[in-house]
């Protein structure tokens, strides 16, 4: 397939679903999860790495769909908040969340939860400093943390 | 929506070949690995690579394997996650894999690498900045002006240093491999890698890459580094200190500390150290009943010259480079952190 320039293929699972991607060259993965794909449940924050909102799991590990370029996501499998949910039922963690209260306007939560999921797929029993450490770059800036903090220590124990 | 400026990604098929690439496209290209430095600048119009070389497809660069002498060689591909929870790393060189842990947050730890921490980008407030908000206060120099903004008689950029693990790799006795054009490899110090002009502050030619970072075998070599930062969730160093100490039982043989974000450059101030050789860290010395840390870290501290270009108020940050030194003798020296609060 003769590619356009300006354009690349990028290869990759999205929510388990193998997809074959023509996007631009200097799209980020944020671009390319919310524009072209029209995942909007990845939130658009600072877009410079500094507030965990576009937060996504890469292979499993959080990282920041704001900051990468396709090329450093071509083959891998990315998971965002529309993928933890099995059909009505919400994940775990998102259900600990509404049950703690950890959220109020939302804007951090898919970041949060993303983040969580991760922590808790490792170390399903985590102390509240490894919690706070897993979280300490997703900032919310109106629920405040103990919320958020509890909501993932009882996804944890719904998960164990 | 922020978006990045169009560029042409370039893939090589070995670090020897991004290094070629680099000297063809000369200024106009940029090596890119992990990104977390470079996107948010292109984004903001600081750093205008019309070409990035990628690394981070490159295995090559991304193992940590101990070396015939016994110590570790980490490639520059690898990540600060995975440098910062390496055992036998941390077992040897603590000092190195704590300021690993304490770059930024875990996410950009999980995609920034150990040779881009080596690299990172000098700071300043008024430099790391929207092109918007540069261009109404005036450009400096820099990115597109002539004149340094929070120093205008200095002749050079004062843009500041703020690299953690650069420091624990000098004190530790690190060294980097620079891979140039045609495959020429070269052997540096750490700190052999910069100089105190926050423009121009990596040493190397613009198109050598850093391959791999070693670390010596620790022998009697105790580390510690300490950071000082407004929030300890992801900022920046605003100060912070590296030491070693080389300790036969209580008694000190060898000292070296380094400072950061206290200039241009990571400053070797070992030489404040030498009061420690031959005395004991074990009581009043580590109380700071007799004054001993504390004077050690004055004399450490003395090329510290904070200006108004970062977070928090710069004499504040001066002191804190004293409290930071202070604190990391005494981690180093195997004692509790909560004596230094007391030195």
């Amino acid at each position: 397939m003769e590619v356009p320039d300006g354009r690349e293929l990028l290869r990759l699972s999205v929510n388990r679903e193998d997809r074959l991607l023509l996007v631009r060259s200097h799209a980020t993965l944020l671009e390319v999860l919310r524009e072209d794909l029209g995942l909007t449940g990845t939130k658009h924050g600072c877009e410079l790495g500094e507030c965990g909102a576009c937060t996504v799991l890469v292979d499993g590990t959080p990282q920041l769909s704001c900051l990468l370029l396709p090329a450093q996501v071509e083959g891998t499998a990315v998971t965002t908040i529309e993928g933890l949910a099995r059909g009505s039922e919400l994940h775990p963690v998102q259900q600990a969340f509404v049950a703690q209260g950890g959220l109020q306007c939302g804007y951090c939560t898919p970041g949060m939860v993303l983040a969580a999921k991760a922590l808790l797929d490792e170390n399903p029993a985590p102390s509240r400093d490894e919690i706070k450490e897993a979280l300490a770059g997703n900032l919310c800036r109106c629920t405040g943390y103990a919320g958020i903090i509890e909501a993932v220590e009882e996804a944890g124990r719904m998960l164990s | 929506m922020l978006r990045l400026p169009p560029f042409r990604f370039l893939r090589p098929g070995s670090v020897d070949e991004a290094a070629d690439l680099l000297a063809e496209h000369g200024d106009r290209a940029m090596v890119v690995a992990g990104g977390t430095d470079l996107v948010p600048k292109m984004k903001r119009g600081q750093m205008e690579p019309e070409v990035l070389v990628g690394l981070g497809h490159l295995t090559e660069l991304r193992a940590v394997h101990a070396t015939d002498g016994g110590g570790v060689e980490i490639g520059a591909g690898v990540t600060l996650t995975a440098a910062s929870s390496d055992r036998r790393v941390g077992a040897d060189h603590p000092a190195y894999t704590r300021a690993a842990a304490l770059v930024s947050s875990p996410a950009l730890r999980n995609v920034g690498t150990i040779g881009g921490n080596l690299c990172v980008d000098t700071r300043c407030n008024y430099y790391d900045m929207s092109v918007e908000w540069r261009e109404a206060c005036g450009f400096c120099m820099k990115k597109d002006g002539d004149i340094c903004r929070v120093a205008p008689a200095s002749k050079h950029c004062r843009a500041i240093a703020s690299s953690d693990t650069a420091p624990a790799a000098i004190a530790l006795g690190g060294t980097v491999v620079l891979v140039g054009p045609g495959g020429h490899r070269r052997e540096v110090s750490v700190s052999d890698l910069y100089q105190d002009d926050g423009q121009f502050y990596l040493a190397k030619a613009p198109d050598e890459i850093v391959e791999c970072l070693r670390l010596p075998p620790p022998g009697a070599w105790r580390s510690s580094y300490v950071k000082v930062r407004r929030r300890g969730a992801i900022d920046f160093p605003l100060a912070g200190a590296a030491v070693a100490l080389a300790m036969a039982g209580p008694v000190v043989e060898g000292c070296r500390i380094v400072l950061t974000a206290v200039g241009s450059r990571p400053f070797d101030v070992s030489a404040a150290g030498e009061a420690l050789v031959g005395r004991e860290l074990t009581g009043r010395e580590l109380t700071g009943e007799d004054g001993l840390l504390a004077d050690v870290a004055a004399e450490a501290a003395k090329v510290a010259k904070p200006l108004d270009n970062a977070d928090l108020h710069y004499v504040w940050r001066k002191q804190m480079t004293r409290r930071a030194v202070v604190q990391a003798i005494v981690e180093a020296a195997g004692h509790s952190p909560a004596l230094a609060a007391l030195a």
